[in-house]
């Protein structure tokens, strides 16, 4: 009679985040960052429809790297869960920290419990209603592991490098163009550059109405890059 | 957090997603009725650059005036609106979800659902209250909007089961809507201008409120006009209540002295 292979608990769970983030570093990165008027989502994408970042609800925007079709079940599941939540209650009660603990227990349910993890990492923010004392990003690992991002955060591959680049040259109250130009930058690194047709760029922006998501045009993109 | 298996996924259909959720329908025992709020007359109306829509503001129950102050015609989306007639409580949950659905659509398929589109979801929510209209708690709703593609304000209305009608010109239901109706059929030209869209829809309320006693007229002591909206290609927007107010004051002082 054989016996099964018996695998550390240890080594188990190294196996899969090994996998995990094999996958995830494969595809491209992206950043979110406060600026005067909100939060600014900037990702690389060479695709102009499939996207990366989305509108979840009035203030809250989901952003996902790794493989396309899994973060993309996490945006719907995401829009149905705050849809419900506002439908059965009110919108004021749809947040972006509930939202980010629904997806931590999915992912962490299936990093250990699963056939494989995720291959994906994504990030929820939410627009404050008064100033930006009160704009959230939080960012969930393959895992689920959550982390409060205050100010930034990136995701993807070379996300330490990208990150690093990204605190140095951030401050509080930059304008969107500077926000745009900074995110970008810290995209691209200092030795290659970044056209309007190879970002995705959306905004939570505090602007008076329901729903703060929107997209910038390639049109717009450019312009900002130009300045 | 809700997540389905391929197969079992509904998609990006929220009264859908509700049921799944354990949100069902609630249905009235067999052969009971309740006596209910209902809302009464709702016009629309194109003109050369979009639609404009319009309700009164009263509720009743029976003879009794339940709400001075009732909003039937709301934005649905950008740029659309539904105004409802029948029983109120039904009525303001099935434009409750068919604002939300727009929505949901539009974030779960990335794109917004056309004019045409919206004008049949509707009609399958009226569908789906069919238990509710053999009990006395029917909607019948007017759907109407500018359709961007074509660049064309258009009109639809309702019957009771789901049967969803394209109009040309202008439409009206409720129970005043005898009244309202042929006031727009006699004063109807094409090509009107907004202005003349908005007086004609201002009067037709006026004979419906004058004639029909579920009807509300303006309410010139508490300051309560009725709910009346354009639709262009910029957007949904109201008519103030001050410009509703003069139209309303030169009515009634065409009317003053009259009898009849």
């Amino acid at each position: 009679m054989s016996m099964p292979y018996y695998v550390a608990p240890e080594q188990a769970m190294k196996d899969r985040a090994d996998f995990a983030r094999k996958g995830i570093s494969r595809g491209r990165a992206l950043v979110a960052l406060r600026f005067e008027n909100g939060i600014v989502l900037v990702a690389e994408n060479a695709s102009q429809s499939l996207r990366k970042v989305s509108e979840i609800y009035d203030r809250i925007a989901f952003a996902g790297v790794g493989k396309y079709n899994e973060f993309d079940q996490l945006r719907v599941a995401g829009i149905r869960s705050a849809e419900l939540t506002g439908y059965q209650y009110s919108r004021d009660d749809v947040d972006a920290r509930g939202l980010a603990n629904d997806y931590a227990q999915l992912l962490g349910n299936s990093f250990t419990h699963g056939m494989k993890p995720m291959e994906v990492e994504i990030l929820v923010a939410e627009v404050g209603i008064d100033g930006g004392h009160d704009d959230q990003i939080f960012h969930i690992m393959y895992d689920g592991t959550v982390i409060d991002r205050p100010d930034t955060c990136a995701l993807g591959g070379e996300s330490d490098a990208i990150s690093t680049r990204l605190q140095a040259g951030f401050s509080d109250g930059l304008s969107l163009g500077e926000a745009i130009k900074l995110g970008v930058s810290a995209l691209s690194g200092s030795d290659r550059e970044l056209s309007a047709s190879s970002l995705e760029i959306a905004l939570l922006e505090r602007n008076g109405t329901r729903r703060c998501f929107r997209r910038l045009e390639p049109s717009e993109v450019d312009a900002v890059l130009q300045e | 957090m809700p997540v389905f298996t391929p197969g079992d996924d509904p998609g990006a259909d929220f009264p859908m997603l509700l049921q799944r959720s354990g949100y069902g329908p609630v249905n009235l025992p067999p052969g009971s009725t309740i006596e209910s709020p209902h809302a009464t007359t709702c016009v629309a109306v194109r003109y050369d650059n979009g639609v404009v829509m319009a309700g009164d503001r009263r509720a009743t129950s029976g003879h009794l005036i339940s709400h001075r102050t009732m909003e039937k015609v709301v934005q649905a989306d950008l740029h659309s609106g539904v105004a409802i007639a029948g029983a109120a409580g039904p009525a303001v949950d099935m434009i409750r979800l068919f604002q939300v659905q727009l929505e949901y659509y539009e974030k779960v398929q990335g794109s917004a659902l056309s004019l045409e589109g919206k004008a049949n979801q509707l009609a399958s929510m009226v569908r789906a209250n069919i238990p509710g209209a053999m009990q006395g708690m029917g909607v019948v709703p007017i759907f109407a909007g500018y359709d961007i593609r074509r660049s064309v304000g258009r009109l639809w209305a309702y019957d009771m089961l789901g049967g969803r009608y394209e109009e040309r010109d202008h439409v009206a239901t409720g129970s005043g809507s005898l009244h309202a109706s042929t006031v727009m059929k006699v004063g109807y030209r094409s090509n009107l201008t907004r202005d003349e869209a908005v007086e004609l829809v201002a009067r037709s309320l006026w004979e419906a409120a004058d004639s029909d006693s579920a009807t509300g007229g303006p309410d010139m002591v508490r300051g309560i006009f009725p709910v009346v909206a354009t639709i262009d290609s910029d957007g949904w927007m109201l008519v103030a209540d001050n410009e509703l107010a003069d139209r309303y004051r030169t009515i009634i002082s065409q009317v003053e002295g009259s009898t009849s």
